[in-house]
C-alpha cells in the first residue's frame, strides 16, 4: 500500500497557498494580522486627535462668529481667563477627589476579593461590579437625581432616623451643599463616585489578585505588624492597578457632561463648557482648547504618577 | 549588641533545653487533621529535617513554628517560650519559603535590610549589615539588582540572606531546594549544611526528598498522614526503619510480609531489607536456594538494579555492576547476610 503525502499533481489550492505565505514569517503574519486595527487607529483616532488639536490653534471672529483658519494661541490665552480657568480648576479637584474617594472605598472591596473570595462568592462580585455598566448611563444618573432628591429617599430616612439635622448640617457647608443633595456639589461627586467605582475596583483587584500570599507571610515573618506590611509590601505592589484605576476615574470625570448637568449646582465642568462652546455657541476652538486641557492634565499626572514609582511594580 | 554575633547568641541558646518542643499538637481543617497529636523536641543548633510525602503535615508544622498557622490543640514552646497566639512578627523565627517570597518591589539589598527596617536600625547601618549577609551567601554587589534578574539559586541565596540577617534562634526552611536543578541542589545542599555549621542556629528543614534529608540533617522526623512516624539520625532512620511506610519512603526497601521473611530465613514478622543488601548469586552456585527469577534488571552505571519475582512478591536487589550479570528470566538464589534486615513494628 502506498501513502500519498501530497496531491500527485497540479498546484494546492489558494487557501494553502496563502497559510503557507504566512507560516515561518512571523513579520508578515504579525502585519497581516494589525493592520486593520492599526489604519483604524491611525486614521480615525489619530487623525480626530489631530484635526482637533489645529482646531484649537484657530481662532473665532468675534463679529462674524466665523473660524480664522490662522495660527494663532490666543485661544489658549481664553483659557486662563479667570471665569474659564475657574473651571479647570474645579473639574480638576473634582476629578482628584473622586479619584481618591474610588481609591478608599474600592481598596477593602478589591482585598476582599482578590484575597478572599472564591468560586461562587467571586462570580458573584464581578456580577455585582459590573452589573451597573450594564443599565444605561443616563437611567442610573437619573436615579440618583431621585435619591437625592429633597422629596428623595435619603430626606426621608434622614427624618425616620432622626438625622435630619445632621443632612442640614451637611448641605450648609459652602461649596460643598446646596438647597437638596440633589443640587449640590456633594450630590454631582457622589454620583461620579458611584459612575466610576467599577473602573477602580477592577484594575486593584487584578493587581493585588497577583500579590503572591507568601510575600504577605514573609514581611510578618520579618516582624512586621499588618499595618507595615500594608504600608511596605500591599501599597506598592498595589499600586499599578491604583494608578491604572485611577486613569480611568481620573479622566472619565474630567471629561463628563452629563452628570453635572443632572446631578449638581449650575457650575459648568470640563466636558460641559466644550459641549456648549461647540455645540450652542458655535467656538470650536475654544471647545478644542478646552479639550486639549484634560490630555495635558493625564500626561501630566502620567508624568508624576511614573515618577513617584507607580509603574515599577508592574 | 554586635549585630552578627552569632557565636554569641548560640552560647545564649544552648544553654537552654529545647528549641522547639511540639506537646501533643494538632490542627484540623475541617474534618482534615493536617497535623495529628504529633509531639517533637528539636534540640538548640540542630539541623532537624521534617520528611514526607505531600501533604502529611510536615509544611504545616513548620508554619505552626512559624505563627502562620496556630494549633487546634496542644502546645508549642519556643526556646522555652510558649508561642499559642502569638503571630508571626512577634516570634524569634525565620522562613525561608518554598516560592523565596522576595519582594519583587524592592532591589536585593531592600529585600535583605527588610526585617532590619522594621525594627527601625538605621538606614546605613542596615544596608552595611545586609551587605554583610550577601556577602556570606556568596552575592556580594548584587544589591541593587532587582529579584527578576537574579537565577532561581541567588534568588534562594537572597531568600537565606534575608532571614539569616535578623538572626532568628531558629531558622525554617520549607522545601528551599525544590525549585533548583539536580546540579544547584547538590552545591546548595553542601553551602547550606556548611553555613549552618558555622552559624550555629537551630535550622528546620522541610522536604519529600528522602536523600537530602539524610545528606542534609543530624536528626530527621518522618511525616505521614498528619502524624510523625519516626525520629532519628539519619542512620538510624536508614538503617532500622520502625515501620512499613518509612522503610518503603526512606530510599525504597524492600518490604518483607512475614511469610515471605520466613521463606527467607528470618525470623517471624514482617522485615525491611535494603535493595543493597539482598544478595543474589546464580541458581547452580547455590543448590539450596531459596529461588527467584530476575524480571527486570537495569544498568545504572556503577550498579545494577534488578527485580525479582519471589514468593508471590517482587523484590529490589542492586548489586555493584562489576559483580555476576543476570539476565531477565535467570533464576537466582536469594541470600540475605546477617543482621541485614530490620524487623518492623507494623
Amino acid at each position: 500500500m502506498t501513502v500519498v503525502l501530497a496531491p500527485a499533481s497540479g498546484r494546492p489550492p489558494l487557501r494553502d497557498r496563502l497559510s503557507d505565505l504566512v507560516v515561518g514569517r512571523p513579520k508578515v503574519l504579525a502585519l497581516v494580522l494589525l493592520a486593520p486595527p492599526l489604519l483604524w487607529l491611525g486614521v480615525v483616532y489619530v487623525g480626530s486627535l489631530a484635526a482637533l488639536l489645529a482646531q484649537s490653534f484657530f481662532s473665532i471672529d468675534e463679529f462674524t462668529g466665523l473660524v480664522v483658519r490662522e495660527f494663532t494661541l490666543r485661544t489658549y490665552g481664553e483659557l486662563f481667563a479667570p471665569a474659564n480657568f475657574d473651571i479647570i480648576r474645579r473639574t480638576v479637584l473634582m476629578a482628584a477627589a473622586v479619584t481618591l474617594a474610588c481609591g478608599v472605598i474600592a481598596f477593602p472591596v478589591a482585598w476582599y476579593a482578590a484575597r478572599y473570595a472564591r468560586g461562587r462568592v467571586k462570580a458573584a462580585f464581578y456580577l455585582a461590579v459590573m452589573l451597573p455598566l450594564w443599565s444605561s448611563y443616563l437611567v442610573r444618573v437619573y436615579a440618583w437625581k431621585l435619591i437625592l432628591a429633597k422629596e428623595g429617599v435619603i430626606t426621608y430616612a434622614a427624618a425616620a432616623t432622626g438625622l435630619t439635622p445632621v443632612l442640614d448640617r451637611v448641605l450648609a457647608i459652602p461649596g460643598l451643599g446646596g438647597p437638596s443633595l440633589s443640587v449640590s456639589t456633594l450630590g454631582t461627586f457622589i454620583v461620579f463616585v458611584y459612575l466610576w467605582l467599577p473602573f477602580m475596583i477592577l484594575p486593584l483587584q487584578a493587581a493585588l489578585e497577583r500579590v503572591p500570599r507568601s510575600v504577605l507571610e514573609a514581611s510578618a515573618d520579618l516582624g512586621a505588624e499588618p499595618r507595615r506590611t500594608f504600608r511596605h509590601v500591599v501599597l506598592p505592589l498595589a499600586l499599578p492597578g491604583l494608578a491604572a484605576g485611577s486613569i480611568f476615574t481620573f479622566s472619565l470625570t474630567l471629561g463628563d457632561y452629563i452628570a453635572p448637568q443632572i446631578v449638581g449646582t449650575s457650575t459648568y465642568y470640563l466636558g460641559q463648557v466644550v459641549y456648549v462652546q461647540q455645540g450652542t455657541a458655535g467656538n470650536i476652538p475654544l471647545a478644542a482648547a478646552f479639550s486639549v486641557v484634560p490630555i495635558v492634565i493625564m500626561g501630566l499626572y502620567l508624568m508624576v504618577a511614573k515618577r513617584l514609582g507607580a509603574f515599577d511594580a508592574m | 549588641m554586635r549585630p552578627l554575633d552569632h557565636a554569641r547568641l548560640v552560647a545564649e541558646t544552648a544553654s537552654m533545653t529545647t528549641a522547639v518542643r511540639f506537646s501533643g499538637v494538632s490542627r484540623h481543617f475541617g474534618p482534615v487533621k493536617a497535623v495529628d497529636d504529633v509531639d517533637l523536641e528539636i534540640q538548640p543548633g540542630e539541623f532537624f529535617a521534617m520528611l514526607g510525602p505531600s501533604g502529611s503535615g510536615k509544611t504545616t508544622c513548620l508554619r505552626l513554628i512559624a505563627g502562620f498557622e496556630q494549633p487546634t490543640a496542644g502546645a508549642i514552646e519556643i526556646f522555652g517560650r510558649h508561642v499559642e497566639g502569638v503571630p508571626p512578627y512577634r516570634r524569634a523565627v525565620n522562613t525561608v519559603f518554598q516560592d523565596y517570597a522576595l519582594f519583587p518591589h524592592m532591589t536585593v539589598l531592600d529585600n535583605v535590610a527588610y526585617g532590619l527596617m522594621i525594627r527601625g536600625i538605621a538606614r546605613k547601618e542596615r544596608r552595611a549589615l545586609a551587605e554583610e549577609m550577601l556577602a556570606l551567601v556568596r552575592l556580594p554587589g548584587y544589591g541593587y539588582r532587582r529579584p527578576a534578574q537574579l537565577s532561581g539559586g541567588q534568588r534562594q541565596r537572597v531568600a537565606l540572606a534575608r532571614a539569616l540577617v535578623n538572626e532568628p534562634k531558629v531558622l525554617l526552611l520549607d522545601e528551599p531546594l525544590g525549585a533548583l536543578d539536580l546540579k544547584l541542589r547538590g552545591e546548595m545542599q553542601t553551602e547550606l549544611k556548611a553555613l549552618q555549621a558555622r552559624l550555629g542556629i537551630t535550622f528546620v528543614f522541610v522536604t519529600h526528598d528522602q536523600t537530602e534529608a539524610l545528606a542534609m540533617a543530624d536528626r530527621v522526623a518522618v511525616f505521614n498522614a498528619g502524624r510523625v512516624i519516626q525520629v532519628g539520625p539519619p542512620e538510624e532512620i536508614y538503617e532500622r526503619p520502625r515501620t512499613r511506610f518509612v522503610a518503603d519512603f526512606v530510599g525504597g526497601a524492600n518490604v518483607l510480609e512475614p511469610d515471605v521473611a520466613a521463606r527467607l530465613g528470618l525470623p517471624r514478622g514482617p522485615h525491611a531489607l535494603r535493595a543493597e543488601k539482598l544478595r543474589l548469586v546464580a541458581a547452580g552456585d547455590a543448590p539450596g536456594g531459596p529461588f527467584g527469577t530476575v524480571i527486570d534488571a537495569d544498568y545504572q552505571g556503577a550498579t545494577r538494579r534488578y527485580r525479582i519475582a519471589f514468593e508471590g512478591s517482587h523484590l529490589a536487589s542492586v548489586l555493584p555492576a562489576g559483580e555476576a550479570v543476570f539476565r531477565v528470566g535467570d533464576p537466582v538464589a536469594l541470600a540475605v547476610p546477617p543482621g541485614a534486615a530490620t524487623r518492623l513494628d507494623g
